[in-house]
């Protein structure tokens, strides 16, 4: 399955005109005509592998952002810093009880789950209680993104760790060449991301966290435990990021306090472009917004493939704020 | 193990920085206080805006040889119509959009900075830009001797006039937001639908609001750049306007004065944090100030949220 289908088939089916879908769908082919043209189909294929595996990190690590977005409305700018946490845990896992790679991803990934529902009975929800507003709520999110990278940097230092994963052996296919490490991250990114969408979809509790987000008034009155659910999301949202973590810093090889950090705007265009709270959107933003920064990379410095996806993140901001999937409904709210 | 000296108190070294840092950071903060405290609207771009008016006067003197006062105001206006720029259209979103979107902006321009090496030389930094700004220190030191007035340090005159533009500024945007232009900005804060059934033009109010914001932020970056002596884009790290919004809730939602002094205590605090010497190395010792910083605005956010002068019934902290 392409992630084109998986998108098309994961796509909310009550979405009812091509309109935005199509224009990207456009803005896509012209983009990739235009690069055909300029750099020739070797550079274009590989820079679209490339964009389609930083992609996968960007949806992985965007989905718990969103999810968290869609159940509590919360703007969570530490979630770059959850990412950095579960990197660090999978790097604690592997040296210090010497677990396989494969352990310490699920040890990272389980570890920040338990800490992210930490957060939520010890900071979010009592701060809920007390009717704290969005304002307020970023703020904390703020000061808790400089608390968990600084104590990450106290407890770990600055230098470079690794999770000793392999990040020279590369397949070739032709001319294009993919790490094996990288195909591994993308493969686990995408069997997560697939796990998320049938649970959402089939299961009971994925429905009710989709209810949530939709009306929260109407789905507690309908009898869906609202605490229940919200603690579920971040134990979801929380494994989603350690894991997100894990695999980010596996492939590129290099594990700093700053991890998550640098890349969280990049998961805050990714699920403002798919619609924020929207979990399928995500998918699609990480890997459209992975695609815009690589394929930037054929015609301007590379250094700036941040900045164009950031431009991209606002002009859907300004044009379409409920992002290409996200119904006008979501973004009065 | 942990061993601490006071022999900084008496030091004029010490004091010279934390008032050279007051100042940067309390002038960059005011716009932050006109923004938040008073309109109601989340600025997440104010190191942009810095970045813009520092490096506009900086390219303006080094690489076309202007004269730099002339310069500064040109930087200034930049700032401005940056500000304008980017709050047409993203002032109409919703807050928490308008807060994403002013921090991409941030992040934009500090990527830009750091590839534009033709003009700021990226990284390496940008020096050269002090010259005008060294001969009106040295007379002012002087100055200051032939009157028989002490200076330790060639900084004071810096801090001198940073601390003096910075209680100047205070003062003007204080008188500011008490004529019925602050009234209208207080209005759109409180309610903007209200504000705006009466007729105001709340978007231009706000545009307005952003303007002399990103221009304040564009005078901070003027002090920074001096203390300095080289540009690098780093230094515009969106960490900055963190910074900000730690002082402005220490001093208060609403309140000038609170900038100032909270701007004062917040850096004296981290200075002298340096002088607590820890059995760390510099990477970790260097944290630690960061999660007092982070633990500092979410124990206030939490338990605080008017800040030490702040008045509970003028400003909650809400949306």
């Amino acid at each position: 399955m392409t992630s084109a289908d998986a998108v098309s088939a994961l796509a909310n089916p009550r979405f009812p005109r091509v309109g935005p879908l199509g224009v990207v769908a456009v803005a896509l082919a012209v983009s990739a005509f235009y690069l055909l043209v300029r750099v020739g189909p070797t550079a274009l294929a590989q820079a679209t592998v490339n964009g389609l595996v930083t992609g996968s990190y960007f949806a992985l690590g965007a989905a718990g952002l969103t999810l968290v977005y869609g159940v509590l409305k919360l703007l969570n700018f530490a979630w770059g810093e959850y990412l950095t946490l579960g990197a660090y845990l999978a790097v604690l896992g592997r040296t210090a009880f010497d677990l396989p790679l494969g352990v310490a991803l699920i040890f990272g990934a389980v570890a920040t789950a338990v800490f992210a529902l930490l957060l939520e009975l010890s900071m979010w929800r009592p701060m809920r209680r007390k009717g704290a507003g969005m304002f307020q709520l970023l703020l904390m999110s703020l000061g808790l993104a400089f608390v968990m990278r600084y104590v990450i940097q106290l407890v770990a230092g600055t230098e470079v760790r690794q999770v000793g994963s392999n990040v020279t052996s590369t397949i070739r296919v032709g001319d294009i060449y993919i790490g094996r490490t990288q195909l591994w991250a993308v493969l686990v990114a995408f069997a997560a991301l697939v796990t998320l969408a049938v649970l959402l979809r089939r299961t009971r509790l994925g429905k009710q966290i989709r209810a949530l987000s939709d009306n929260p008034e109407l789905a507690e009155t309908t009898g869906v435990n609202t605490d229940r659910i919200v603690l579920v999301t971040w134990i979801l949202a929380g494994a989603l990021a350690g894991l997100a973590g894990v695999v980010y810093g596996a492939s590129v090889g290099v594990i700093t306090p700053t991890l998550g950090f640098g890349i969280v705007l990049s998961l805050f265009a990714a699920a403002i472009l798919g619609g924020l709270g929207n979990a399928y959107g995500a998918l699609a933003g990480g890997i459209l917004i992975g695609l815009v920064q690589e394929w930037s990379t054929l015609v301007i410095a590379a250094n700036l493939k941040i900045a164009v996806s950031f431009v991209v993140m606002i002009l859907v901001l300004i044009l379409r704020p409920q992002g290409i999937f996200g119904q006008a409904r979501t973004a009065e709210r | 193990m942990v061993a601490t000296t006071f022999a900084w108190v008496s030091s004029p070294d010490f004091w010279i920085n934390v008032a050279i840092l007051t100042a940067t950071y309390g002038i960059f903060a005011l716009g932050i206080q006109l923004n938040k405290g008073t309109t109601g609207i989340t600025n997440l771009a104010q190191a942009g805006f810095m970045a813009i008016g520092a490096y506009t006067f900086a390219i303006l003197v080094v690489r076309e040889g202007w004269n730099s006062w002339v310069a500064m105001l040109v930087g200034v206006g930049a700032a401005m119509v940056a500000a304008v720029l980017v709050g047409l259209p993203s002032l109409r979103l919703r807050a928490d959009y308008f807060a994403i979107t002013t921090l991409a902006f941030a992040e934009i321009v500090r990527y830009l900075a750091d590839n534009s090496r033709d003009l700021t030389n990226g990284s390496q930094g940008l020096a050269g830009y002090n010259n005008d700004w060294f001969k009106l220190s040295l007379s002012m030191e002087r100055r200051l001797d032939d009157a028989g007035i002490p200076t330790p340090g060639f900084l004071v005159p810096l801090a001198l006039v940073s601390v003096a533009l910075l209680l100047v500024l205070t003062l003007l945007v204080g008188a500011l937001v008490r004529t019925p232009w602050g009234r209208v900005l207080r209005a759109i804060r409180e309610d903007e639908d209200a504000a705006r059934a009466l007729g105001k033009n709340t978007l231009v109010y706000k545009l307005q609001s952003l303007a002399l914001s990103a221009a304040l932020a564009a005078v901070a970056g003027y002090v920074l750049a001096f203390n300095l002596t080289l540009l690098t884009p780093e230094q515009f790290d969106p960490v900055f306007t963190i910074f900000a919004y730690v002082i402005v809730i220490l001093g208060g939602l609403g309140s000038y004065v609170g900038v100032v002094i909270s701007s004062f205590v917040l850096m004296t605090l981290l200075e002298a944090t340096r002088f607590v010497e820890l059995p760390l190395p510099a990477d970790r010792v260097a944290a630690v100030r960061f999660v007092i910083v982070g633990a500092v605005l979410m124990l206030l956010v939490a338990f605080r949220p008017q800040g030490i002068l702040g008045k509970r019934q003028e400003m909650v902290l809400g949306e």
